[in-house]
Order: C-alpha cells, then sequence, then structure tokens
C-alpha cells in the first residue's frame, strides 16, 4: 500500500467504512483506490485530465472525465455520503457554485487547498515583492492552476456566510499536522469536513 | 469432455419465434450467425457479448471467409487482449438484418421461397438485441459479464442494459451515441438514395440477376467511409497528392490519391455486403433514440441498474462525437449508475476503435478486470 498524500491521508482517516464518495478532482485515483482496497467505499470520481482517466480507470475505478464546475450538476442530490475537492478548489472558475453542488450531491464534504496567507506566501508577496512559488504553490504565475487563491480565514468567513456547518479541520505545514491556533498564519494546507 | 455444436467457429442456428418486432411485424423464426471463442465455465459466469458495427460481423477473432483478413477486433479480442478466450467466453453474432448468415433482406423468406428483398421488415436496435437475447438463451448464457461494443455496437450495449439489465453485469459503450443526430441520419440518407438510385438496385429484387446495384453501394459506402475519418487524418495519409502520375489529367480519371483510396474502399466493400442489408441496418441506427422509449429521458432507461458502464469516445471522431457521450454518461451519473467516461486522443476519427490505440485497451481491460476481482 502506497503512502498517501499527507492532506489525503487526514480525508482517508475520517471517512467511514462502506460509505458512497464522490472524489471531484481525483487525478489519477489514489485515494479512490485507497479507500476503496481499505474501506470498503463505493467511490465515484470525476477528473479533468484525460490521462489521469485513463491510469483511474484502468485500476479498475469509476472516474468520468469531466469538469467540477459543469459536471456536478448531473448528479441527483444526496448521492453521496461524502463530496471530496481536494487541492481543487482553487482551479474552478465558480468556487461558492462548486461547494454549493459538493453540498448538495453529499451530505458532507471534504474541502482541502492551499493556504494563500501562510507566512511564506506573505513573505514572499510582501517582501519579495513577487507571487509566491512554495512546495504548495510550485508554480509559477503565468503557469499555475490556480485562479481563485483563498486563504483559512476567507474559508471560514465564507462557509459562516452561508450558514454552512464545519465539523472539523486540519492543518498542515510542510507534512506535519499544526495547531488551529494561528493557522490562517501558520498553515500551509487546510483540510476542513462541512456539511449543509 | 464431448463437443457441443453451439459453440466454436463458424456457427448457424436457425431459432423458432416468433420474434415480434418493433415495427410491428414479426419473424416466424430468426437465423443467427455467430461464433463462440474460449469456455463457458460451470457457472455460466464469464461470458462477454460483442456487438458489432454497421458493417460488421461475426467474425470479431477469426479470418473473414470473403476477404481473408483478420478478425475485425483482434486487437481488443483474442490471447492476451482485454477480452481473452483463457478467461472469457466470447460471443459475437452477426446483427439481424444484415448478410453475413443472419436474418435479413437476403434470407430466403420461408413462407415464399424466394428472398425476402424488401419485404423483410425494417427492424431496430432493440429487435437486434431481443435477437441476440434468443441467441444467449440457446447458448445457455443467462448473465453477461460484459456486453461490449463501438459505434452500432455501443447502441446495441446501451439497449441491452436498459433492455435486459439484469443481464449485463457490465456495460463497454465505445464511439457511439445514445440516440442518431441530424447529421448522422443525413448522411445514412445519402448512402440510401445512392443505392436506390442505382437502376441495378430493382426495388430490391436484385437477387436473382448476377447485377447488383454495386455502383450505388460503393458510392454508399464512400461517403460513409468519410465520416469515419478525420480531416487531419485524411490530410496526413493523402494530402493533395497525385495518384500515380506526376501532373493533373484535367479529367475525371481519380487524380488525387484520397480519391483512389475512396474508390478502393467503396468498390472492395460491394464484395462482402448485400445492398439491402445496408439500407436495413441504416434504418435501424436512424430509429435509434433510447431516451424517446424512456418518456424522453434517458436518466430514465437507466434508473436503479445495477451494471457498471464503461463509456469511451475519441476527440477527431466527428460521427459520434464525445459530447453524445457525455450526454449518456450524464443519463448515467443521474441515475446513479456506476460509470467511467474517458475521451481519448487519437488522429483516426470514429475508425479509431477498430485501430491501434494503447489506452483504449488499457482503460477496456482494466474495467473488465475490476468487475471481475
Amino acid at each position: 500500500m502506497t503512502t498517501l498524500r499527507p492532506d489525503l491521508a487526514i480525508i482517508a482517516e475520517h471517512v467511514t467504512p462502506a460509505a458512497r464518495i464522490l472524489d471531484v478532482g481525483c487525478g489519477d485515483g489514489e485515494l479512490m483506490a485507497w479507500l476503496r482496497d481499505t474501506r470498503h467505499v463505493d467511490a465515484r470520481g470525476i477528473e479533468l485530465d484525460g490521462t489521469n482517466v485513463s491510469a483511474a480507470v484502468a485500476r479498475g475505478l469509476s472516474v468520468v472525465q469531466g469538469d467540477a464546475d459543469t459536471d456536478l450538476a448531473n448528479y441527483p442530490t444526496d448521492a453521496f455520503d461524502y463530496a471530496i475537492l481536494s487541492q481543487t478548489l482553487q482551479t474552478t472558475r465558480a468556487p461558492d457554485k462548486v461547494l454549493g453542488e459538493l453540498l448538495r450531491i453529499g451530505r458532507r464534504a471534504f474541502v482541502s487547498f492551499p493556504n494563500f496567507a501562510y507566512w511564506r506566501v506573505r513573505w514572499s508577496l510582501a517582501w519579495g515583492g513577487r507571487m509566491p512559488v512554495t512546495p504548495a504553490l510550485p508554480v509559477s504565475w503565468y503557469a499555475t492552476e490556480n485562479i481563485h487563491q483563498l486563504t483559512i480565514d476567507d474559508f471560514r468567513a465564507f462557509v459562516a456566510e452561508r450558514g454552512i456547518t464545519v465539523e472539523n479541520a486540519w492543518f498542515l505545514t510542510g507534512n506535519r499536522r499544526t495547531s488551529a491556533a494561528g493557522a490562517n498564519l501558520r498553515a500551509e494546507h487546510a483540510v476542513f469536513l462541512i456539511r449543509r | 469432455m464431448f463437443h457441443d455444436a453451439r459453440f466454436g467457429l463458424a456457427r448457424h442456428v436457425t431459432l423458432p419465434g416468433p420474434l415480434r418486432l418493433d415495427g410491428g411485424g414479426e419473424l416466424a423464426q430468426v437465423e443467427i450467425a455467430y461464433e463462440t471463442y474460449g469456455t463457458l465455465d460451470a457457472a455460466g459466469s464469464n461470458a462477454v457479448l460483442i456487438c458489432h458495427a454497421l458493417t460488421g460481423d461475426q467474425h470479431v477473432a477469426s479470418t473473414h471467409p470473403i476477404t481473408g483478413k483478420p478478425g475485425w477486433w483482434a486487437r481488443m479480442v483474442g490471447a492476451g487482449q482485454p477480452i481473452d478466450p483463457a478467461r472469457h467466453f466470447i460471443i459475437c453474432a452477426n446483427v439481424l438484418g444484415s448478410c453475413m448468415g443472419s436474418s435479413g433482406p437476403a434470407s430466403v423468406d420461408p413462407a415464399m421461397g424466394v428472398p425476402f428483398a424488401m419485404r423483410f421488415p425494417v427492424i431496430t436496435i432493440r429487435d437486434m438485441v431481443r435477437a441476440q437475447a434468443m441467441l444467449l438463451d440457446h447458448l445457455g448464457v443467462g448473465i453477461c459479464r460484459a456486453v461490449v461494443g463501438g459505434s452500432m455496437g455501443g447502441m446495441q450495449v446501451l439497449q441491452w442494459a436498459a433492455t435486459f439489465p439484469e443481464r449485463v453485469q457490465a456495460a463497454v459503450v465505445i464511439a457511439s451515441a445514445a440516440r442518431h443526430s441530424a447529421q448522422n441520419i443525413a448522411f445514412h440518407e445519402v448512402g440510401r438514395q445512392a443505392i436506390m438510385a442505382d437502376p441495378n438496385w430493382r426495388g430490391g429484387e436484385y437477387y436473382r440477376m448476377d447485377d447488383p446495384p454495386a455502383a450505388g453501394l460503393a458510392v454508399a459506402r464512400m461517403a460513409a467511409h468519410i465520416t469515419y475519418l478525420s480531416e487531419a487524418g485524411l490530410t496526413e495519409k493523402f494530402g493533395r497528392r497525385l495518384q500515380a502520375r506526376d501532373a493533373k489529367s484535367f479529367g475525371f480519371d481519380a487524380d488525387f490519391q484520397v480519391e483512389s483510396y475512396l474508390r478502393h474502399q467503396g468498390i472492395s466493400f460491394v464484395d462482402r455486403f448485400d445492398a439491402n442489408s445496408y439500407l436495413y441496418i441504416t434504418r435501424a441506427m436512424d430509429y435509434f433514440d433510447l431516451a424517446e422509449e424512456h418518456g424522453g429521458l434517458l436518466a430514465n432507461a437507466f434508473r436503479g441498474t445495477n451494471t457498471r458502464f464503461c463509456i469511451v469516445s475519441f476527440d477527431t471522431d466527428w460521427l459520434y462525437p464525445t459530447s453524445e457521450s457525455r450526454s449518456i454518461v450524464h443519463a448515467l451519473n443521474a441515475a446513479g449508475a456506476a460509470v467511467s467516461f474517458v475521451e481519448l486522443s487519437s488522429p483516426f476519427g470514429h475508425d479509431a476503435f477498430l485501430l491501434d490505440v494503447p489506452e483504449l485497451n488499457a482503460v477496456v481491460d482494466g474495467f473488465l478486470k475490476a468487475g471481475e476481482a
């Protein structure tokens, strides 16, 4: 069994066995395969990149090539116990609508994203005057797929505004879990578990 | 183990009917030409049904008796391929309406003692599927581990999943659609009119003459063949290159390589295909609209299904473009079905499903094996 990426490992730990999950932006299906093999979940996935989809289907996963911005509308309400959006929210054209769809399709949603208020990011922008290139944001401004950068506090404000309940939250710096205290400054990644 | 004459290459069976048809008529008996590869396991659980395309046949992985060419899908079906006789019991039947041994317009009408010709009833994709179901009953196959097909074969797969969901564990639909579009119908109508405009067609009554409507059928094939390719593919293969000459002839000979190629496609096709069958099968495809028989909503065709689906399209296929596959996927999602879908990249247009596309084999192999674990 391969080791999961730290944010995926957090999600994997907290998915209840035999749940129905939809992994939006599932890549080559790493998390889905892990959940299928160890948690016996009924996993479905959506992924934009055809090569990733082929790889996921070739490992026996139910993955459709599609776009989080346009292809969630066809899934029935409450179709899944969990919808998972890992490292994808900031790449969508309409993150607010995507989050709304996630919480329509899934009873709960895991959402993970890189924190744009992480101190190294602030440092790069404030003192270097340059768009940050960090381990969590490794791509230059012109090549990044991240078109809707957000911070942990932005996300907290958004869910509060929309009346969305945060059931749990985890924070990562490098590959280590860090505390919630000062997370907006100190955490590189966040994983939220939310529900309607 | 004794030899069971139902199984093997070049099989033919006449099944007692009647087979009631969507168009209102019926066939008193149904002839089916088919082949099987591999062995049905004791539990009867390893059957894979292959559905062929418009001009395809049952020789999916065996040498074609007329052309001498290898089976049309030897890349997908055979030892070491995703559909493998070592672990699957593989069945491929010539569709109803065709001309390779199954009941069609060229078959002898038992009531009249002469070929049906245009007295053969107009059939649908569902009629083809019902005939295949009769064959599976005859072979002792209850449930298929998978039903697999490309193009018109994919339409049959969808129809199978909608009509006999309990008999289909997994469905593989490649380069296909859940209905024929206006453009699809339009191209078919060109082909039919070419056949019917050939004076040798004689209202379909040409079987006793030694002079079938070859010119019309060849033109139909030429027009259709263009739709199976892509512009980029044609440009790469032929460009504006001239055929065995240094300069344009300023005449109407096949100056260009692409003309020569198409003429060859047309001429070689008439040796292996019956013009009336071409009319009937294209009609069946044009009538195909799976949503129509389910209240206009495609998702209703798959409501409550336990079948796993794998849908594949090709980016250069403009005959059954990715948007058609995507609407199938959306319907399957709405029905809560387990579905995989990928658009593969290939320069070959619609024909890609028959050609060497390694990703297609990887996807189908992974999908099938996931259901066999």
